[in-house]
């Protein structure tokens, strides 16, 4: 029977896998346009030399779209490149805006894959809490996939972090009733050492509309 | 006689490229970024081959060739993806794809694979003729 530290491994091993393959999967995709274009450019010169002129316009378009990519490719490795130093402490002070805000980027294509929009709201204030960023990610993360999948498609999740006498909590909410009831037991049912090792509790609120994670500080490491 | 391609893709940045390259080369190409769309469109029209990314939004790859096999058994189906495991590729094939080829794609290999697909289009085409022609002959001849 799997420990509560195993099952904490597994889980940031599974998560972290799952990233991965969706930013590859990204960056397949932004190679593949780049190479479409290179290729083109070849067509280019292959009729060039049978003695079609050369269309000095479509040039140019083909330089546009393959900085279009580039800047495509940038975006996606920046985020996982904060994603991957988010493991580098285990427990650190961390911003959960900011922290919300990374895993939407890192969602995004998973949502779309769901047919979700996902919105964050930045808090007026900087919540702080200190955690382990990783843990709280992969928490966060198990959250918004059962979200996303409760709320079904042409829907929007929305996450929302705010300060709290205790710490800081992050909700996701805009999904209806009883969504956030189940999607809460089914976050909490798939992974119970995560939440404890990082001193947080997930629970629908009152209303059964929300579901949130709460961070209470002095943290268990 | 040139070959008639859907492509199916949601990256459309890739769907303009790729038909570019395959109109530059003879054939005649028509697009779409919506799996629904796709449906839609080989409802209404006969194609050579479909060469269909695996994972969209809207509909998966898979459940999209599903739901063009039901209806049209005989379209030749290429998969491009960006997923590059082997796992992936053997499912693929297992359902009945002609094909699995990983993103970025060799343009050569992709437009060999069409020519393949027109020829086993046009083998079944026949096949089917002649299994109707043996069909009436044999009802005229009792």
């Amino acid at each position: 029977m799997a420990t509560g530290a195993n099952e904490i491994e597994f889980a940031g091993i599974q998560f972290f896998g799952k990233m991965s393959a969706s930013i590859s999967h990204e960056i397949k995709n932004v190679l593949a346009v780049i190479n479409e274009n290179a290729g083109l450019l070849e067509d280019i010169c292959f009729m060039a030399d049978g003695g079609k002129p050369v269309d000095i316009s479509r040039l140019k378009k083909i330089a546009v779209d393959v900085k279009d990519q580039v800047r495509r490719a940038d975006r996606i490795v920046t985020v996982m490149n904060r994603f991957a130093h988010s493991a580098d402490e285990p427990s650190t002070e961390t911003d959960l805006g900011e922290l919300t805000a990374l895993l939407r980027l890192l969602a995004m294509r998973f949502a779309a894959m769901h047919g979700v929009a996902i919105e964050t709201l930045a808090p007026p204030v900087p919540v702080r809490v200190t955690t382990s960023p990783f843990g709280l990610l992969n928490l966060l993360w198990i959250c918004l996939d059962c979200a996303m999948t409760a709320t079904g498609s042409g829907k929007m999740v929305e996450l929302v972090a705010e300060k709290t006498t205790e710490g800081g909590l992050v909700r996701f909410r805009k999904f209806e009733q009883p969504g956030a009831a189940s999607v809460a037991d089914i976050a909490l049912g798939k992974l119970s050492a995560l939440p404890r090792m990082l001193n947080a509790t997930v629970a629908a609120d009152s209303t059964k509309t929300e579901l949130v994670v709460r961070l209470h500080q002095s943290p268990q490491f | 006689m040139t070959e008639k391609v859907l492509i199916v893709d949601d990256d459309k940045a890739y769907l303009n490229i790729l038909s570019e390259r395959m109109r530059n080369r003879g054939m005649e190409v028509t697009t779409t970024a919506s799996p629904v769309e796709a449906l839609r469109i080989v409802e209404t029209q006969s194609f050579d081959a479909i060469v269909l990314d695996l994972m969209m939004p809207e509909m998966g790859g898979i459940e999209a060739f599903q739901r063009i096999k039901e209806r049209n058994p005989d379209l030749q189906v290429i998969f491009l993806t960006g997923n590059p495991s082997v796992s992936t590729g053997v499912d693929a094939m297992r359902l009945g794809a002609m094909d699995f080829i990983p993103k970025p794609a060799d343009l050569n290999e992709l437009t060999e694979k069409i020519k393949q697909a027109k020829v086993s289009r046009a083998i079944l085409v026949e096949k089917q003729a002649q299994a109707k022609l043996k069909k009436v002959l044999t009802e005229k001849s009792r």
